[in-house]
């Protein structure tokens, strides 16, 4: 699987390490639903240093791509909110 | 493929709709992303045009995130100018203030430390920017990079769908090669937006610390500007200058003077001690010696009565 942290770069990531990505994301989108920003930090964090520590840096040159997106390191909660329901991007 | 286009709309308006709640973000993201993609490829009808148009538009954003290095690069120069401005300052006010101690005026060396604080905090703040401004540039260096390579990746398979492939056979290819180019060229602009946003608030921080520094509260050092704790001391060194020529004149004056009462100025000379005598009477011991004898009469008087 194919994951990317926006503004760094993307990773292929071995479907095992699925589980716990799915666990930290539920976090994050609960975390956000809740209106929590500490919680949506650490979130975050969790979540990107899973993607590192598990994922292998894909070439630059690659076209593949991606299964899922990540916001970047240092997305506030009102920019992730702003990324998913940004008006221009999806028309109607 | 029009078919998948159409589900990724859908999908995308479905969360939109906020009925695709149990989606989590990651998926929400990408799908946004994938959206956007294949709101560009709807247009065209020749889905080889796609690949020039898009060619085209990657050609353009390599430009603009290139631009974007320059432009935060110029903001990290400037506060780099800013805080090699207050270190002087900071300095200079340091140098005032052991001087203003030399002197023995504290009052004027508090002032200038207390400008030194001020200073100091200000570029504390400004390396904390500085800091910032460097990660920014290194973050978009790296993706005007990652863009390039992904360009050029791009530029050869153009080349062979549209020599190898038919309009119709092309779509398949093209999707491909699009979905990929098209995700990074969307997290670019997102990676210039944000650095573009935070070198805005940066200029505007930089803005009003120059205002400060043009209206003197820390006292502007470079610009030249006038400095009431450099006047002072410059005062001070002034009047202790035209104390020494004071006394080196009347010098003069005590070693010529025999030469002018010998010409018959005596009574000038007298004339001119006694208005001397009569001006610091006020302050002199003579006159308030004077006023305690003529008040005591009186005051018995006021007993008495």
């Amino acid at each position: 699987m194919i994951v990317r942290i926006s503004g760094e770069g993307q990773f292929s990531i071995d479907d095992a390490a699925t589980a716990e990505l799915n666990r930290l994301d539920s976090e994050l989108e609960a975390a956000v639903n809740r209106n929590d920003e500490a919680a949506f930090t650490a979130a975050l964090h969790g979540l990107l240093d899973q993607v590192r520590a598990h994922g292998s840096a894909l070439a630059a040159d690659t076209l593949e791509p991606s299964d899922l997106i990540l916001p970047p390191e240092d997305a506030s909660m009102d920019e992730v909110r702003e990324m998913l329901t940004e008006e221009g991007l999806i028309p109607g | 493929m029009i078919s998948a286009r159409s589900r990724g709309l859908m999908a995308a308006k479905m969360l939109m709709k906020g009925t695709a709640a149990r989606m989590g973000v990651m998926k929400r993201v990408s799908l946004v992303f994938k959206a956007k993609a294949n709101k560009a490829l709807d247009k065209m009808e020749d889905p080889r045009e796609t690949l020039d148009y898009s060619y085209q538009r990657q050609l353009e954003l390599l430009t603009k995130v290139r631009r974007g290095v320059a432009d935060v690069a110029t903001s990290r120069k400037r506060v780099e100018l800013q805080m090699n401005q207050l270190q002087q300052q900071s300095n200079k006010l340091e140098d005032q203030a052991r001087k203003a101690l030399g002197m023995g005026r504290e009052d004027l060396a508090r002032g200038a430390l207390e400008r030194k604080a001020s200073a100091q905090g200000q570029l504390n703040d400004l390396q904390v920017q500085y800091a910032q401004l460097q990660a920014e540039e290194e973050k978009l260096t790296v993706a005007s990079q990652r863009l390039q390579a992904k360009v050029d990746t791009f530029r050869t398979r153009k080349e062979t769908i549209k020599a190898t492939y038919t309009a119709a056979e092309a779509q398949t290819r093209i999707n491909e090669a699009f979905s990929g180019i098209s995700e990074e060229m969307g997290d670019v602009g997102m990676a210039i937006q944000r650095a573009e946003d935070k070198t805005a608030q940066m200029q505007a921080r930089a803005g009003a610390i120059d205002e400060l520094m043009a209206s003197g509260a820390l006292d502007d050092a470079v610009g030249g500007q006038r400095d009431d704790i450099q006047s002072e001391l410059d005062m001070m060194s002034a009047s202790s200058d035209v104390e020494s020529e004071l006394s080196r004149l009347k010098g003069e004056i005590t070693a010529g003077a025999p030469k002018q009462l010998e010409g018959g100025a005596n009574g000038n000379s007298q004339g001119a001690q006694a208005p001397q005598a009569g001006a610091q009477a006020p302050q002199g011991q003579a006159q308030p010696a004077s006023i305690p004898a003529a008040d005591r009469p009186a005051e018995p008087q006021d007993g008495e009565g």
